[in-house]
C-alpha cells in the first residue's frame, strides 16, 4: 500500500518540531556555557597587570572588543566604562525593543534588562529582528535574551517574563538606571512614566505605527514627563494598534535603534540626549524633523510642583480605566447580535456544501479584501454600505433567479467578527432583517473549517 | 495670509489622507492679527472631512494632539492665543502609542 500522503507530512512536521526544539535547548545551553566561561575568563583577567596598569577598569578583552568606541575621541575610555557600568531596562521585546536591545547588548551595558509576557508569533517576525524562528511560540524574552547572549555574552541579561504592572513596575524599575519604553500601547505609557517620575529615573520613550515614528527623552535633567505632554488620555478610538493598521517594518526599527542611542548616550554621559525635544519621523516623505516641547509642567499631576502622586498612589492607581483601555491589548469581541442573526463558520460551510441558494458580503476594507477573501463573497466595506444597498439585492434577486430559490440568504463576514455584527445591525433597520453574521469572522474560517485559509 | 498645514501620527485621515496643506487664510472681519483659535475654527470648517470629534474637543484640539508652530510646541507660544504670521507652518501630530 502507498504510504498516505498526508500522514508523511505530518509525521515530517512533526519531526521537525521535535528537531527545532531540541536544536533551541542546545543552543540555550551553548550561550549559558560560554557565558560562564567568559565570566570565569573575565575574573582572571581583571587581576592587576602592572605592565597594561591604565586609569579605567576595562579589560584587555573588553579593550579590543569595544576599540571603535575608544577611538572616538568624543566617547572613548570614559564614556565606555560608564556604560560598562550602568544598567537599562527596555519594556517590550517587540518592533521597538527588538533593535533596540540588540545594540545595548552591543555596545556592553553593564546589565540589561527585558520585561515582556508576550510570546513570538510569526507575524511578529518582520519587524521583531531580535527573535529567530525556532523560538516561534515561545516567550520573547527567552528569545532576545538568547540573542543579546550570543551577540555579546560580557552583559549581563536579566529576564523579567512578566507583564508590566503597578504591582511589580516600582521593583523592576528600581534595579535600573535607564528605562526604554517600548511598549504599545497608551496605558502602558502613562504607568511607565509615572513610575520613572517617582523613583527619578530617565525614559527614552519611542511610538512607531503605520509609516510614521515619535521620539523623546522624558523626566529628564527638567524636561517633562509624559503626563506634563498629555495630561488627559486620547480617547480609545485614536489608539491605533499595529495589529490592526498595520506598520513597515523598518520603522519601529530605525526608532528603536534611536532609542538605543539616547540610552546610551544617558547611561554614558555623553552628548545632548532628547528632553525638551520631540522626533517626529515620516517615513513615506523621508523627513525627520525634531521639534521643541514644552518643559516640565508646574501643574503637571505626576511631576509638577505641587503634585502628590506617591508610591502608594501608583500601586493603586487603575491605568487602564484612566485610559479606557487595556494593558495588554486583545482583539475586541463584540456581542451585539441575538444569536438567531448568527452562524458559525462551520454552518455557514455546510450550506454553501449544501448549495444554499445565498449573498456572502465581506465588509472589510478593500485592501484586506486584496489579502484574502471567501470564494464569491461580496466586498462592500462596512463605511459604504448603505450607499450600496442597491448592490447587495440585485444580488439576490441574481442568486434567487440562478438558483430557481424564492429566497436567497443574506450572509454578512469580516476578519473577526465585530465589524460583521455593526453591518448586520445596520442591515436589519435599513429592511434586511433576515441577515445573519458569520461568527468570528474569517479567523473562525480559518481555524474552524480550512485550516489553509491565510490568517493575518 | 499664506500659512502650510501639516497633519500627522493619523490626524491626516481626517483631511482626504492629504499630510501638506498650502493655504490661505484671511483674517477675522475686523481683527488685526489671526491667532490659532481662528485657525483651528478655519480648520474645522475646510479641511476636516470626517470625525471632527477626532480633531478638537470643545474649542481646542482633543487630548493626544500636539500642535506645533514652526517647529515648536505651541504651549510655548501661548497656545490658542498665539498670534500667526505669514508664511508660518503649523503642525498637527497625534501621539502614537504603537511598537
Ligand atoms: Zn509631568
Amino acid at each position: 500500500m502507498e504510504p498516505n500522503g498526508h500522514d508523511e507530512a505530518s509525521r515530517i512536521l512533526h519531526e521537525l518540531q521535535s528537531l527545532k526544539a531540541t536544536k533551541s535547548d542546545i543552543d540555550r545551553r551553548i550561550s549559558a556555557l560560554e557565558s560562564q566561561l567568559r565570566h570565569l575568563n573575565l575574573q582572571n583577567g581583571t587581576v592587576p597587570n602592572p605592565i597594561t596598569a591604565a586609569h579605567h577598569d576595562l579589560t584587555p578583552e573588553m579593550i579590543h572588543r569595544y576599540s571603535r568606541h575608544l577611538l572616538l575621541p568624543s566617547f572613548g575610555v570614559k564614556a565606555q566604562s560608564n556604560l560598562i557600568n550602568s544598567s537599562i531596562l527596555v519594556v517590550g521585546a517587540g518592533g521597538l525593543g527588538s533593535p533596540a536591545l540588540l545594540y545595548l547588548a552591543a555596545c556592553g551595558a553593564g546589565r540589561l534588562g527585558i520585561v515582556d509576557h508576550d510570546v513570538v508569533e510569526l507575524n511578529n517576525m518582520h519587524r521583531q529582528v531580535i527573535h529567530t524562528e525556532v523560538f516561534i511560540g515561545q516567550p520573547k524574552v527567552k528569545s532576545a535574551a538568547t540573542t543579546c547572549r550570543s551577540i555579546n555574552s560580557s552583559v549581563q541579561i536579566v529576564e523579567h517574563h512578566e507583564a508590566l504592572r503597578t504591582s511589580n513596575a516600582l521593583e523592576i524599575f528600581n534595579q535600573y538606571d535607564v528605562i526604554v519604553d517600548a511598549t504599545d500601547n497608551a496605558p502602558s505609557r502613562y504607568m511607565i512614566s509615572d513610575c520613572c517620575v517617582l523613583l527619578g529615573k530617565p525614559l527614552v520613550s519611542g511610538a512607531a505605527l503605520g509609516l510614521e515614528g515619535q521620539l523623546t527623552v522624558y523626566n529628564y535633567n527638567g524636561g517633562p514627563c509624559y503626563r506634563c505632554l498629555f495630561p488627559t488620555p486620547p480617547p480609545t478610538a485614536a489608539c491605533q494598534r499595529c495589529a490592526d493598521s498595520g506598520v513597515l517594518g523598518v520603522v519601529p526599527g530605525i526608532i528603536g535603534c534611536l532609542q538605543a542611542l539616547e540610552a546610551i548616550k544617558i547611561a554614558s554621559a555623553v552628548g545632548e540626549p532628547l528632553s525638551g525635544r520631540m522626533l517626529l519621523f515620516d517615513a513615506l516623505a523621508a523627513r525627520i524633523r525634531i521639534v521643541k516641547i514644552r518643559g516640565r509642567s508646574p501643574q503637571c499631576e505626576a511631576c509638577g510642583e505641587n503634585a502628590t502622586f506617591t508610591q502608594q498612589q501608583f500601586r493603586e492607581f487603575d491605568y487602564e480605566k484612566f485610559t479606557q483601555s487595556p494593558l495588554t491589548p486583545s482583539p475586541l469581541k463584540l456581542e451585539l447580535l441575538q444569536s438567531d442573526s448568527r452562524i458559525s463558520s462551520k454552518e455557514y460551510h455546510d450550506r454553501v456544501a449544501n448549495g444554499e441558494a445565498h449573498v456572502l458580503v465581506d465588509v472589510r476594507p478593500a485592501h484586506h479584501f486584496k489579502i484574502v477573501s471567501l470564494p464569491k463573497s461580496l466586498n462592500i466595506p462596512l463605511p459604504s454600505l448603505e450607499a450600496r444597498l442597491p448592490e447587495i439585492s440585485s444580488a439576490l434577486k441574481e442568486e434567487e433567479e440562478r438558483n430557481g430559490s424564492s429566497s436567497a440568504k443574506l450572509y454578512v463576514i469580516c476578519r473577526r467578527g465585530n465589524d460583521s455584527q455593526r453591518a448586520v445591525q445596520n442591515l436589519h433597520k435599513l429592511g434586511f432583517t433576515s441577515a445573519r453574521d458569520i461568527v468570528g469572522g474569517l479567523e473562525s474560517w480559518a481555524h474552524d473549517v480550512d485550516s489553509n485559509f491565510p490568517t493575518y | 495670509m499664506q500659512l502650510t498645514l501639516e497633519f500627522g501620527g493619523g490626524l491626516e485621515l481626517l483631511c482626504d489622507s492629504v499630510k501638506v496643506h498650502n493655504v490661505k487664510v484671511d483674517m477675522p472681519k475686523g481683527a488685526e492679527k489671526l491667532i490659532m483659535k481662528d485657525l483651528l475654527g478655519w480648520v474645522r470648517t475646510n479641511l476636516i472631512k470626517e470625525r471632527p470629534e477626532m480633531f478638537m474637543k470643545g474649542d481646542t484640539v482633543r487630548p493626544g494632539v500636539l500642535v506645533l508652530v514652526n517647529d515648536c510646541d505651541w504651549e510655548l507660544s501661548g497656545q490658542l492665543d498665539t498670534t500667526l504670521e505669514e508664511k508660518d507652518v503649523v503642525v498637527f501630530i497625534s501621539t502614537l502609542h504603537g511598537g
